[in-house]
């Protein structure tokens, strides 16, 4: 337990190339500001070097703040590879949006330092620290098209809502360290483990971290948000929320739960059932009435934090084998989904309704295959990734005994089938409309989908590799 | 010596009062006032377990507190600034482009 600065290289590497591009801002021309996403994306690919590199490694470090194991390993390499791809998919949005583009670079590298901190966190501090250089830098890109009322909407419910739920984890923290008398993951655990009854302080500490975690997760009842801020962010940026952001809240709770409170397992699998449920239920039923693509897509993440609330209350090495395995999936997918969908709303983003998908099948068949097969795998059906995700996730709860929990899971993916058949059914079999812009793929863009639309079906088809590297990852 | 418990009902009763302004209050500069009420109610919790545990653990904890609700406190208000400029007023129901 010494300092080790290669331990956390990757945070440190992506930390400088913020600063760097935020030095090179005034020094770049305003026509080949555009660079600055490649000197951004140079930066993920030498983090993500290091973070390969580390590979195995394990242990505690940075004088025990961070560990280093495979489950964060696994989790670093994915937020790396989205936020990779987020920065892929944005160049072209910002130049046609004509928005800044280095604040926004720099912002969404700070972005993945918290992301990378909060999958390998052993300590609440640093667990806090995360979550905050994450959402705070969140907050101003959610709000980054300055011009328009949407978006300055959006953030400001985002600040709100997030500050207030990170007082609510705050307090949770500050109440299983009055209980345990220590803020470190290992030192929590045992102190719980080895007292007989458990005081009232540490009930509450865990409730509120549950409610801190769930609002970033976005887990019903703490979802309210979820809908407003993704419509009204740039596309990009709901990309990073639906997948960066949530992804990181879930894998900081998976370490909280499973590292911290193992002990508390059957109090917290008694609020995650409910929560587990409500989640599933409110997001497929509220999906069926949208209009708006982006909406549509916000309640549909709803849904799949549901799905993955089933793997967490499994509370079994299944279970987080298969968490893992649909983190990937899911990302894959959302990603996929949002570049289609940013692409399709052309500039300003007036394309977002889903009639506005209206026949559009054949006239641009690239995008409409791919988004085809995005919906699909959201939706589960067999050969996708989603699909694998989801049979891996449900087959956990049955492991555990939840078979109810399996049943109402089994009914609202389900019930998801329908809105995301619907938007296929709109691009092939819709009445022909005015054409408007014509839709322009970048070739960037163009490369990300293809990437996603690859790997979907590569997981759907040959899920073993991704689950022997899964089942590697879990080591507590 | 005043025991733990006085604190923390303090901290309990601040935190109450910031989480119940966020709920009723409309103004955006109140509501962002009483998260952070409720980030101090918290400080002062974590104090008062420091000192009662004999441990800096949670003193170090306040400052690293202290220091996110600064950065949080200059987005908020650019964010609010932002807000007043488009819409003339602080009132958060402004903010209502976006239903259901």
């Amino acid at each position: 337990m010494d300092i080790n600065y290669t331990a956390v290289l990757p945070e440190i590497i992506l930390s400088l190339f913020g600063i760097l591009i935020m030095i090179l801002i005034p020094f770049t021309p305003k026509a080949r500001q555009s660079a600055l996403g490649f000197v951004a994306l140079f930066g993920m690919v030498l983090a993500l070097i290091c973070v390969t590199a580390q590979c195995g490694a394990t242990g505690l470090v940075f004088f025990g703040m961070i560990f280093q194991d495979y489950f964060g390993q696994f989790c670093k390499i994915l937020f790396l590879f989205a936020s990779a791809a987020i920065v892929l998919v944005s160049i072209n949005y910002l130049e046609r949006e004509k928005l800044p583009y280095g604040e926004f670079f720099s912002l969404l590298l700070f972005a993945t330092v918290g992301m990378l901190l909060m999958a390998t966190s052993a300590d609440l501090i640093m667990t806090f620290l995360g979550l905050e250089v994450l959402s705070i830098s969140t907050y101003v890109l959610a709000g980054f098209k300055e011009g328009e009322m949407k978006s300055t909407e959006s953030a400001l419910k985002y600040f709100l809502l997030g500050a207030f739920s990170s007082g609510f984890l705050l307090y949770g923290i500050a109440f299983v360290y009055g209980a345990a008398g220590s803020t470190k993951y290992l030192k929590i655990a045992q102190v719980i483990e080895a007292s007989e009854n458990y005081p009232l302080t540490l009930f509450l500490g865990l409730g509120l971290m549950v409610v801190g975690f769930g609002f970033k997760a976005s887990l019903a009842p703490f979802h309210v948000w979820t809908p407003d801020v993704y419509e009204g962010a740039p596309v990009p940026i709901t990309a990073h929320l639906a997948v960066g952001s949530k992804a990181a809240a879930f894998v900081a709770l998976v370490r909280v739960l499973y590292q911290v409170l193992p002990e508390l397992s059957q109090h917290w699998q008694a609020i995650l059932w409910v929560s587990a449920v409500l989640t599933m239920a409110i997001g497929n039923i509220a999906a069926l009435a949208q209009t708006n693509i982006k909406r549509m897509l916000a309640y549909s993440s709803i849904a799949h934090a549901g799905y993955l609330l089933v793997g967490l209350t499994a509370h079994n090495r299944l279970g987080t084998q298969s968490i893992l395995f649909y983190l990937v999936a899911y990302a894959l997918m959302t990603l996929g989904a949002f570049a289609v969908v940013q692409v399709i709303g052309r500039e300003g983003e007036k394309y977002i309704g889903i009639d506005d998908y209206s026949d559009l099948g054949y006239r641009y068949p690239f995008l409409s295959i791919a988004l085809s097969v995005f919906l699909i795998s959201l939706a589960g059906i067999p050969a996708t990734g989603g699909f694998m995700g989801k049979l891996f996730l449900f087959a956990a709860a049955m492991q555990s005994e939840m078979y109810w929990l399996v049943v109402i899971a089994v009914i609202a993916s389900a019930i998801g089938i329908y809105y995301y058949l619907r938007v296929i059914v709109f691009m092939y079999m819709g009445e022909s409309k005015d054409e408007g812009t014509p839709i322009i793929v970048p070739t960037p863009v163009r490369i990300v989908i293809a990437i996603m639309v690859v790997g979907t079906f590569y997981l759907g088809i040959f899920p073993g590799t991704f689950l022997h590297l899964a089942s590697k990852a879990v080591s507590f | 010596m005043v025991p733990a418990t006085h604190y923390l009902a303090l901290a309990a009763i601040l935190f109450a009062i910031g989480a119940l302004g966020v709920i009723i209050r409309r103004n955006v500069i109140t509501m962002f006032m009483c998260v952070e009420l409720m980030l101090n109610a918290v400080n002062l919790t974590f104090i008062t377990f420091s000192r009662f545990l004999n441990q800096v653990d949670g003193q170090i904890f306040v400052f690293f507190v202290m220091t996110v609700a600064a950065a949080e406190a200059a987005v908020g208000l650019a964010l609010i600034v932002l807000l007043s400029r488009r819409t003339d007023t602080l009132d958060v129901d402004q903010a209502n482009t976006m239903k259901w």
